[in-house]
């Protein structure tokens, strides 16, 4: 059975396209036959993150019109056997997509992969329901600091009411945090917020902690999704991701400085 | 068409003269902050008052000194609590030239004496009936968080929270409220009217708290020395107790 995963925020520019790049690269380097879809409808990106924008002739709009078949849109990914991406249409706005039409293509694609990853665009409109409304799961991409944080708890609240599981009174989405540009000394200075207390605030299951990390803007910059990065922190930390994804126990990584509690911080700790 | 019918000449219209009765909402002080906090109070006691209901702006009893308000703010503010501004009330230059931008009608300020209403959740009946015998209303239960933007309103009867509340999150109830995860959202409890309804928390740290109308926002609960601590909250008079529980 397909999982489709969401990879939400609310909040824009926090890292949604680099995780989407990441966590399916991650599953179909671990054989999993995996696409990724961008949602970001006028501002795709997925598809330079992924490296295959040259490679872009029919997009999911085109698919949603009936212009092209879903074989025509879907893009190989030219490291990996079974990974693919169908890219967002430049030229066309987020009313573009109707319910129906991913609906249709989200059972679609369901019915030829393991796993189906929906790269959100930022915000809690259209765009962004249409992207988590099909999911079985999400991942729900958080900043440590405490906008970001409030934007997750709303879409935390959308997901648990606004979705297709939620209308048909099935299980609920299954949510996850993954905590991303986490700054270890900035949060020793008490400059950001820490690990346990975005946990508190949201209260679900950390998916992970993806330290900042200089490695993924060159890996953006390369068009090489920054998990195959295996020498780097970022890499690493999205590695450790995907394993927790299906099912493993990973201790978290790359919070060492930051473990301390607020009363530490407070009566300053070693820096 | 036959000529005899002088389409032309036949009257699409009339003109009429009448004396509508439409609510005032007259703006003592240029505080929009604090006008969207007390709307939410007001909205919150009488729900169905505030649905599309017309009203006429009045600026003309702002004190000259507090400056005019931002027109298309001050219209927000209103639309989102249910409120529809149908033109505004004002003898000054700069609010007329605001409304003409927004191609609002100006009146001119009143010289006639208007009642003050309070808007009430039901209209009330003309001949008092025998009390109903008090129906049992099963409690609300909540097991989920309640995330930013979501509200729930436990009607005719109490709410009780497993789980925590998000700041940006409202919980109403027309009798007593109870939470046991963080409070960190709005809490109105007895919002039909109920002063003796209370709310309970394990840990206030909320950014509203209300009963029967009477609120505290967490500014005001930031410098109780209960903040963070488990209390309850209840109303005497027309003050808010908190008590640590
Ligand atoms: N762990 C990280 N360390 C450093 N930079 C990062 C990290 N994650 C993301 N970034 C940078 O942040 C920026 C935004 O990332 P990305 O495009 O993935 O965010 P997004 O949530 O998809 O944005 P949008 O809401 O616009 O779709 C990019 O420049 C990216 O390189
Ligand atoms: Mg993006």
């Amino acid at each position: 059975m397909a999982k489709v995963l969401v990879v939400t925020s609310g909040k824009g520019g926090v890292g949604k396209t680099t995780t989407s790049a990441a966590l399916g690269t991650g599953l179909a380097l671990r054989g999993h036959k995996t696409v990724i879809v961008d949602f970001d409808v006028g501002l795709r990106n997925l598809d330079l993150i992924m490296g295959c924008e040259r490679r872009v002739v029919y997009d999911f709009v085109n698919v949603i019109n009936g212009e092209a078949t879903l074989t025509q849109a879907l893009i190989k990914d030219k490291r990996l056997e079974n990974l693919y991406v169908l890219a967002a249409s430049q030229t066309r706005d987020k009313d573009a997509l109707t319910q129906e039409g991913v609906g249709k293509v989200i059972d679609e694609l369901a019915q030829t992969f393991e796993y189906v990853v929906c790269d959100s665009p930022a915000g809690i409109e259209k765009g962004a329901h249409l992207a988590m409304y099909f999911a079985d799961e999400a991942i729900v991409v958080t900043n440590p600091e405490v906008s970001s944080v409030r934007d997750s708890d709303r879409m935390l609240g959308l997901l648990a009411s606004k979705s297709r599981r939620a209308e048909q009174g099935k299980d609920p989405i299954k949510e996850r945090l993954l905590l991303t540009r986490y700054n270890p000394e900035r949060v020793t200075k008490g400059e950001m917020l820490g690990v346990e207390d975005v946990e508190e605030i949201l209260a679900i299951n950390l998916l992970g902690v993806i330290p900042e990390s200089q490695a993924v803007l060159k890996a953006s910059n390369q068009g090489v999704p920054v998990i195959l990065d295996d020498q780097s922190d970022a890499g690493q930390a999205y590695s450790d991701a995907v394993d927790r994804l299906l099912g493993k126990e990973m201790p978290h990584r790359f919070l060492d400085v930051q473990k301390k509690g607020f009363l530490q911080r407070l009566f300053g700790g070693r820096e | 068409m036959s000529q005899t019918d002088l389409p032309d000449q036949d009257p699409v219209f009339q003109l009429k003269g009448s004396m509508l009765a439409i609510t005032v909402l007259e703006l003592v002080h240029n505080d929009l902050t604090r006008l969207d906090e007390q709307l939410t109070v007001k909205v919150a006691q009488a729900p169905k008052f505030f649905h599309n209901t017309p009203v006429v702006l009045a600026l003309d009893k702002l004190p000259a000194h507090e400056g005019a308000p931002d027109l298309a703010d001050l219209i927000n503010v209103c639309k989102r609590h249910g409120l529809r501004p149908l033109a505004i009330r004002t003898s000054r230059t700069a609010d007329s030239l605001a409304a003409e931008a927004l191609e609002l009608p100006v009146l001119p300020p009143s010289g006639a004496r208007e009642r003050i209403l309070e808007p009430v959740a039901s209209i009330k009946k003309e001949k008092p009936e025998p009390p109903p015998e008090p129906a049992y209303r099963p409690t609300k239960v909540i097991t989920v968080p309640i995330r930013s933007g979501q509200q729930v309103y436990a009607q005719g009867g109490d709410l009780i929270v497993l789980a925590p509340v998000s700041a940006g999150a409202e919980l109403l109830a027309d009798g007593n409220i109870h939470v046991y995860g963080p409070m960190r959202g709005r809490a109105l409890a007895g919002i039909k009217g109920d002063t003796n309804t209370r709310i309970f928390c394990r840990q206030l740290v909320a950014e509203l708290v209300s009963v029967a109308g009477h609120y505290k926002v967490s500014e005001d609960l930031r410098r109780d020395p209960s903040w963070g601590q488990p209390v309850h909250i209840s109303l005497t008079g027309d003050l808010l107790n908190i008590t640590r529980l």
